[in-house]
């Protein structure tokens, strides 16, 4: 399989409007808590590209990656006490959200993870441009790096939400090996962006 | 980090919801108990949103911004009923007409944020417009007697009972200012024929003050409209007591249900 991750490299980070004199994360959640839809609209502008852009990757369809940007900003409009900024980045935590969402929409079911189920831990801050492209830069560079089968594996597992057991089968490889695969692919994506 | 061994590939796996069978069902129960895998869960999380980064592309039309602010508009309004059960149900059944249509405000003001309050309370008051001349004087007369409830100076508190008995709910909206109180209650267990509840508001400082009493209606219902409290006085919250019917100077019996001032 062709690699899409680190794909559109001409593309650059998707440009985040998110400046250092404008409201943080934070404070704009709390408008949005306080039902103010300018609030809502600045995170939409802040990170609508990225939610996008991930629901576009695994549904491949522009009017389907559209509803599952509408749903989870509407989700995140209805729930943002979900957002837990102890755990940092809202838009780390909005890109997995979407991840999920469109698997599930792939796989035609109904959706499964609750936004205040989805818990994570990332130091990136993805709302700076400029944070974003530097993470970007290495990310690539790790997936540039890694062996071919190990990025596909990490691929059909997050793109194509395939079980471990549905990529062995599709693979002829080992269920440890891709166990393996994974983990270890994740994991230099965690060093690369730490370091 | 500090995740067990043996569950560490399935950690990264799970993440990525792509564990299944009896090893799923497995590490959910082990992750649920132990600190450590839990944390390198939501770490691996985090790795995703890595590769969620990867995923630069085209940016969404235009249309779906507007899509999206065009949604919160329809949504503001609809906002409201999540906040109280008061207008469902059986309720105006419960009451009398007059009863209802306090309920039926009070069902709009009886909300978190003021600023809705006031809004719902409009759209509550513009539905009583096409009423009869008679009916437009007495919607006056109760719109100028609860605008207050929906003004900054309100204090909403939510009574819960102690116990897991059937539910009883009582809501207070106190104006400080000006001493006015609204108080309605559903679901109160009936009481003997010599016995009545009493309302107290609690002060900051000193001793309970009577709020009014009352006697719920055969489904528990009971409603008290500005009591004589005097203006100013600060409250921390409000209880409800069973009293004799005439009401006490004093609680006599322990509260059945209180609310504080949030």
């Amino acid at each position: 399989m062709a690699s899409a991750l680190g794909q559109n490299a001409q593309d650059g980070a998707p440009e985040v409007k998110a400046g250092g004199g404008e409201a943080s994360d934070l404070s704009l959640v709390a408008r949005v808590r306080a039902r103010d839809e300018s609030a809502m609209a600045a995170l939409y502008d802040r990170y609508s590209s990225l939610v996008y852009a991930v629901a576009l990757r695994v549904l491949g369809d522009t009017g389907a990656a559209e509803d599952v940007l509408q749903e989870i900003f509407l989700q995140l409009w209805r729930k943002p006490s979900a957002f837990d900024a102890a755990r940092g980045s809202m838009g780390a935590w909005l890109s997995v959200i979407a991840r999920n969402r469109s698997i599930d929409a792939l796989r035609k079911r109904k959706p499964e993870t609750d936004i205040e189920d989805v818990v994570l831990s990332v130091e990136t801050n993805f709302a700076h441009n400029a944070d974003r492209g530097r993470a970007l830069l290495k990310i690539r560079e790790v997936l540039g790096k890694m062996a071919a089968p190990q990025r596909s594996a990490l691929e059909m597992a997050f793109f194509e939400g395939l079980t471990h057991t549905e990529i062995a089968e599709k693979t002829g490889e080992p269920l440890g090996t891709i166990k393996t695969r994974i983990r270890a692919g994740l994991l230099s994506l965690r060093a690369a962006v730490a370091g | 980090m500090a995740a067990h061994e043996q569950f560490a590939d399935d950690l990264a796996l799970y993440a990525l919801d792509a564990l299944d069978g009896s090893q799923k069902a497995a590490l959910e129960q082990h992750v649920e108990t132990c600190g450590a895998c839990s944390r390198e869960l939501e770490s691996l999380r985090g790795d995703m949103a890595l590769l969620a980064l990867a995923a630069s592309g085209p940016h969404p039309p235009q249309r779906s911004r507007d899509r999206l602010l065009s949604a919160l508009a329809v949504e503001r309004p609809a906002a409201a009923p999540e906040r109280t059960g008061a207008g469902s149900g059986g309720w105006f059944g419960r009451l009398g007409w007059m009863a209802a249509a306090l309920l039926f405000i009070a069902g709009a003001v009886l909300m978190k944020d003021a600023k809705e309050q006031s809004a719902a309370l409009q759209r509550e008051i513009a539905g009583l417009q096409t009423k009869t001349a008679a009916q437009d004087a007495e919607r006056e007369r109760v719109r100028s007697e609860f605008a207050e409830f929906a003004g900054p100076g309100a204090q909403p508190v939510t009574l819960v009972v102690a116990k897991n008995r059937p539910q009883p709910q009582g809501k207070a909206i106190y104006v400080q200012s000006s001493g006015k109180l609204l108080f309605v209650a559903s679901d109160l267990p009936a009481v003997p024929d010599d016995k009545a509840y009493e309302l107290w508001l609690l002060p900051s400082t000193g001793n309970p003050v009577p709020a009014g009493v009352f006697r719920p209606d055969a489904r528990g219902s009971g409603v008290v409209v500005n009591p004589p409290l005097n203006a100013g006085v600060s409250a921390k919250g409000f209880a409800i007591t069973v009293e004799p019917k005439q009401g006490s100077a004093a609680p006599t019996t322990k509260p059945v249900m209180v609310g504080l001032v949030s």
